[in-house]
């Protein structure tokens, strides 16, 4: 649109420039005047100092507002305050971008390293003209577009390697937006990508940082999903247990894969997605219930949920680090929810029936008792998919003897290069 | 180990297994895995080349050994195609295997993610996973690579999506 009322105003001027009659150019003028108006009313929204309550349709965040004044949340504009890092901007995490960014989060962090092309255009958020763009800076552009009170930062590089990991550690860790914040610099982390290698290396970064975040996935043959919270040392991390995906009720091995790799729906995507923002929306604005875990199987319309404790014996060591500090912090945590439960305890009869004129008996759904499963068994629907690593067999006897005696690193090098050579 | 042919099995079996659970971020303890990485390397190597099945070059492209380039190749119809290898070791390795890349394939096939990137077999990861960290880049090449080559290249070929280099068989015979 931009470039067209570019093109349109210079066609204009050249057709000004050639006209002999003065009069002639003077409507000329006159039409370049109008476009250059429409151009400016093209441009983007100014940027709102803070989030008014006015209904009025010029207000962006009028219906946003409505959640407070409905009693849904507290306080509303604290969103303004938070940072969200979202690691894959794909099919799930394009989507968690815009939503988050329509709800006014206060910063966006973006992780990508992929390009658009047309095979992603079956799925949410990016345009054909943006083909050839990366992720990252195609979704800042929609995205400031959409909102520009977001502040958005994007990293165009692969978290997995061991360059793109310390720049992504140091984005998380940098506290420029909110210097008073405690922790790292952001608030929650998504993981939107696609394959386990990122969700791992996710899963190191947090549980370094001790920063609390949500995995979301979607199967590869487009037919479930799943999204799980992660809080280092107090829920099982990524590396706790194989990880747990929804069983699509196909065996698997039946399953034809000739000639593709994943299938992909913008449905189950938009699902997970909206499944996600909406676990962090709980999770950050503090309201309803935070899902420990919750998945989705499209083909029978099941949601399982479950929670899971984290392992003691724990491959990474990271995770090991949080648990002792969270067993040992148990005390205080206690004490702090011994004091808010008393300090509810005051308030909440008179709240509950201050406005209650008509005398009906309200259910604390807080005394309904949580019959989540403990961690052994899993819940029907929920499969591992992957093994534990496990006792190999003892290696046999050729593979000792083909074993070279040499321990230097250096040799070792030249040896392969001398095979290569050869 | 369902779902592997018994040459692939066979091999695998004879390539050194690994001990040291480190990552290019765990200092001395990598540079112990990185030295496993040779020695599993150097057999496989030697083993290929002894069984008259050479087919790959690899070396590490950084001191630090985190980055390996090379080639590849495959004879289908007694023609040879030679593929760039190329791939990161992973913060999180080596309870996540690397991912390898075939950049010049980049878009000429489904079984391939964006980069370049082979599609691997629904086996690779539960087995990879079973066995950490006992196995290593060669074991990766041997259970990821060459079944992948062996399943892609022919089909490639036959389609057209890859010609031969006519002075590829010829320069790189040893
Ligand atoms: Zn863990």
């Amino acid at each position: 649109m931009e470039a067209e009322l570019k093109g349109l105003l210079s066609d204009l001027q050249s057709l000004k420039d050639s006209l002999p009659d003065p009069s002639h150019q003077i409507s000329v003028g006159k039409i370049q005047a109008r476009l250059e108006h429409l151009k400016l009313g093209n441009a983007q929204r100014s940027k709102i100092k803070d989030m008014s309550a006015e209904v009025v349709d010029s207000n962006p965040y009028s219906r946003l507002m409505a959640l407070q004044r409905m009693g849904i949340v507290d306080n509303y504009e604290r969103i303004r305050e938070f940072s969200v890092a979202i690691v894959g901007i794909g099919g799930v995490g394009s989507v968690a971008a815009e939503m988050l960014t329509r709800c006014g989060i206060g910063r966006l962090l973006l992780y990508d390293y992929d390009k658009v092309e047309l095979a992603n255009m079956n799925r949410l958020f990016f345009r054909p003209e943006q083909v050839g763009m990366t992720k990252t800076d195609a979704a800042v552009q929609t995205l400031s577009d959409i909102n520009p009170d977001v502040v958005l930062e994007s990293y165009t590089l692969n978290i997995t390697t061991v360059q793109g990991f310390e720049i992504f550690m140091s984005s998380l860790k940098n506290k420029s937006f909110r210097p008073d914040k405690e922790g790292t610099g952001v608030d929650l982390v998504l993981s939107c990508v696609d394959n386990y290698e990122a969700r791992m290396v996710v899963n190191q970064g947090c549980n370094e940082l001790n920063q609390t975040w949500m995995e979301s996935g979607v199967s590869e043959n487009a037919v479930s999903g799943h999204i799980q919270l992660l809080v280092p040392g107090e829920t099982a991390c990524f590396a706790c247990a194989p990880p747990l995906v929804v069983a699509s009720g196909v065996d698997e091995r039946t399953l034809k894969r000739e000639g593709v790799c994943a299938a992909s729906l913008p449905t189950t995507m938009g699902v997970v997605a909206g499944l996600l923002v909406q676990n962090t929306l709980k999770y950050l604005l503090k309201f309803g219930n935070v899902t420990p875990y919750l998945g989705y199987n499209a083909l029978k319309d099941y949601f399982p949920t479950m929670e899971m404790k984290p392992n003691p014996q724990c491959s990474n060591a990271a995770c090991l680090e949080r648990q002792k500090e969270y067993i040992l912090a148990k005390p205080a945590r206690d004490a702090a929810a011994r004091a808010k439960m008393e300090a509810e305890a005051f308030v909440e009869p008179e709240c509950l029936h201050a406005d209650n004129e008509w005398n009906i008996s309200v259910v604390d759904d807080s005394d309904v008792q949580d019959s989540s499963a403990s961690s052994g068994a899993l819940p029907e629907g929920l499969v591992h998919e992957l093994p534990s690593a496990d006792e190999f067999q003892k290696p046999p006897a050729s593979a000792e003897t083909t074993a070279t005696p040499i321990d230097d690193l250096e040799d070792l090098r030249k040896q392969l290069e001398a095979l290569n050579a050869a | 180990m369902e779902g592997w042919d018994p040459t692939t099995k066979s091999t695998l079996t004879q390539i050194p297994l690994l001990s040291v659970k480190a990552g290019p971020r765990d200092g001395g303890a990598w540079t112990q895995r990185l030295k496993e990485e040779y020695k599993a390397l150097i057999a496989y190597t030697s083993m290929n080349k002894s069984n008259d099945n050479d087919w790959f070059r690899i070396s590490a492209a950084n001191p630090e050994g985190t980055r390996w380039t090379g080639k590849c190749w495959y004879v289908h119809n007694l023609l040879k195609y030679e593929f760039d290898l190329q791939f990161d070791i992973p913060v999180t390795y080596p309870a996540t295997a690397p991912e390898l890349e075939l950049p010049q394939l980049d878009g000429k096939t489904q079984k391939m993610y964006r980069g370049g990137k082979i599609c691997l077999t629904v086996h690779f990861k539960p087995l990879w996973a079973k066995n950490c960290p006992r196995f290593g880049i060669a074991h990766a090449l041997c259970l990821g690579l060459a079944p992948w080559l062996a399943a892609e290249i022919p089909i490639l070929v036959d389609s057209g999506m890859i010609k031969h280099k006519d002075d590829a068989a010829s320069s790189n015979e040893s």
